[in-house]
């Protein structure tokens, strides 16, 4: 595959499950096994109650779009050759909040409310990046 | 409320300076200290950010040759030097110290930093889940726009009332990057950087710095000018809530209520405030917070001259960030314009019978994390 010229993510011990995750093609959400608040991005621990038993459940991969912006400019890496493109936040259903990039669609016909999917990038052998595209 | 004072302030004059962050500070701690009627051996509290590579506290100490006995290095985004007013009055209330000098310096322009549209990377744990989406400080600002739009019908000629009345008061500072007059029409024409925010709907980019000296009211007593009360101070962060969050609600809305009780002071008793204007949205959004009108009504508040002077609600009376100054962490001239009102100093910008200022800084990004400071100032 071509050179990934974007910022790859810097992987973790905490972090890896929801990128073997993405490596399946699956997005994962984390869930507190105490108090059954869901969370993103993963973590150590529930932001809800501090407990650290933790369950990671795949997601539907729906959501709707929460919020939006088409960039015309930019100096992030990669990005500054494929201009412009949309960064947003997606509600997914099982209730949170995720920073994306909208991918797959006319930036110009995006709404707040349009109901999108999840799609992945196999940018390596170890990263495929989670985006969304119109569903 | 700590019973501290500000007594002496100084506002780099510089736009692009050959000088270094270091020796900013230097010439602005001197300048500050001058105006206060004070010398550097008075100095024995000292506040400054972290932020700038290399240069933290303990550099900049090392520098200028200081012996503080407090040290605070509070670093929250453009919003931490307010909040070094507020420690440094808690840190005089309790003993701690009692001349605290607050210093802040940058080469931004000069070192050719895109401050807004720069990749943002903070060498965070949740760097991972959105430095690879390609963020930039205006994308971050510009998601919460694009929301404030769909919820409340805020338009984007509402926000340009802001950067319009931003460079009228530019056009009064002989300082400011930008004096020349704009109109509505010319925010909306200027390029779009990241939808729904134009480039004139962003703040400058700038070298500058500054310093704000607060002291105890025992030192207060024999300086050379009136020294400006610190009535009422809070700060707050707000951040993305695990996935949860309402976005168009800012900081603000928790530090406004605080400190206007505190202060004992009503909005309609508010003479001017400075508002920190990274972006035209920035200021919309915490008008709204601190409670000058209704959530959603910013759109409308912002119309109609209000915010212009003579209006019933002068802000950024200096031409803001948005056309006066903005070396990426523009909290310090807040309190330094704030402070210069309240003297009457202000020359043709200057807030007929200014009593009461406030002043509100925001630091970080409203579309993930930021934090907000509040000061409430009087003359005393």
């Amino acid at each position: 595959m071509a050179e990934y010229a974007k910022p790859l993510p810097e992987i973790t011990a905490e972090s890896r499950p929801f990128w073997e995750g993405c490596k399946r093609h699956q997005f994962l959400v984390q869930r507190c096994r105490a108090c059954g608040a869901r969370q993103h991005y993963p973590r150590g621990i529930c932001a809800a109650c501090w407990g650290d038993d933790l369950e990671w459940l795949p997601s539907a991969g729906r959501g709707t779009v929460y919020a939006f912006t088409v960039t015309y400019r930019t100096q992030a890496r990669g990005f500054r050759d494929e201009l412009p493109y949309v960064l947003a936040y997606v509600e997914l259903e099982e209730g949170v909040q995720v920073l994306t990039n909208l991918v797959g669609g006319d930036p110009e016909a995006i709404r707040i409310g349009m109901p999108v999917r999840v799609t992945f990038e196999d940018v390596s052998a170890e990263v495929s990046i989670p985006r969304f595209t119109p569903a | 409320m700590p019973d501290a004072l500000i007594a002496g302030v100084h506002e780099f004059p510089e736009r692009k300076t050959a000088k270094s962050v270091l020796e900013i500070q230097a010439l602005s701690a001197r300048a500050a200290l001058a105006d206060a009627g004070l010398s550097p051996k008075d100095v024995d509290g000292y506040f400054t950010v972290a932020g700038n590579p290399g240069v933290g506290p303990l550099a900049t100490v090392d520098y200028l040759n200081l012996t503080p006995r407090y040290v605070d290095g509070t670093t929250i985004g453009g919003s931490s030097f307010v909040a070094h007013v507020n420690h440094a009055a808690a840190a005089i209330a309790e003993g701690r110290c009692r001349v605290a000098l607050i210093t802040y310096g940058s080469t931004s322009r000069s070192s050719g930093i895109a401050v807004g549209t720069r990749e943002r990377i903070a060498g965070e744990y949740v760097d991972q889940f959105e430095a690879l989406y390609g963020i930039s400080t205006v994308g971050l600002y510009a998601l919460v726009a694009r929301r404030h739009m769909h919820v409340y019908g805020t338009t984007s000629a509402q926000l340009a009332e802001i950067a319009v009345a931003c460079r009228r008061h530019a056009g009064l500072n002989p300082l400011a990057l930008y004096r020349d007059p704009i109109t509505v029409e010319d925010v909306l024409k200027s390029p779009m950087i990241s939808s729904p925010l134009h480039l004139l709907d962003c703040c400058v980019i700038t070298d500058g710095g500054g310093a704000v000296v607060v002291v105890h009211p025992d030192v207060a007593r024999d300086l050379r000018k009136p020294p400006v009360r610190i009535l009422g101070s809070a700060e707050a962060v707000a951040h993305a809530r695990a996935g949860h969050r309402d976005y168009l609600t800012t900081a603000a809305a928790q530090t406004g209520p605080r400190a206007l009780a505190e202060a004992s002071v009503s909005h309609d008793e508010i003479d001017m405030a400075m508002i920190y204007d990274s972006f035209t949205i920035t200021v919309l959004m915490t008008l709204e917070d601190l409670g000058f009108c209704k959530k959603g009504e910013g759109g409308a508040f912002v119309s109609g001259e209000r915010l212009r002077l003579g209006g019933e609600l002068p802000i950024n009376t200096d031409g803001g960030g948005l056309s006066s100054n903005h070396p990426g962490m523009r909290g310090i001239f807040l309190v330094v314009e704030a402070v210069k009102q309240l003297r009457g100093e202000c020359g043709e910008r200057q807030v007929q019978d200014c009593r009461t200022a406030l002043v509100h800084g925001t630091g970080g990004t409203l579309g993930t994390r930021h934090s907000g400071a509040t000061l409430v100032l009087g003359r005393a």
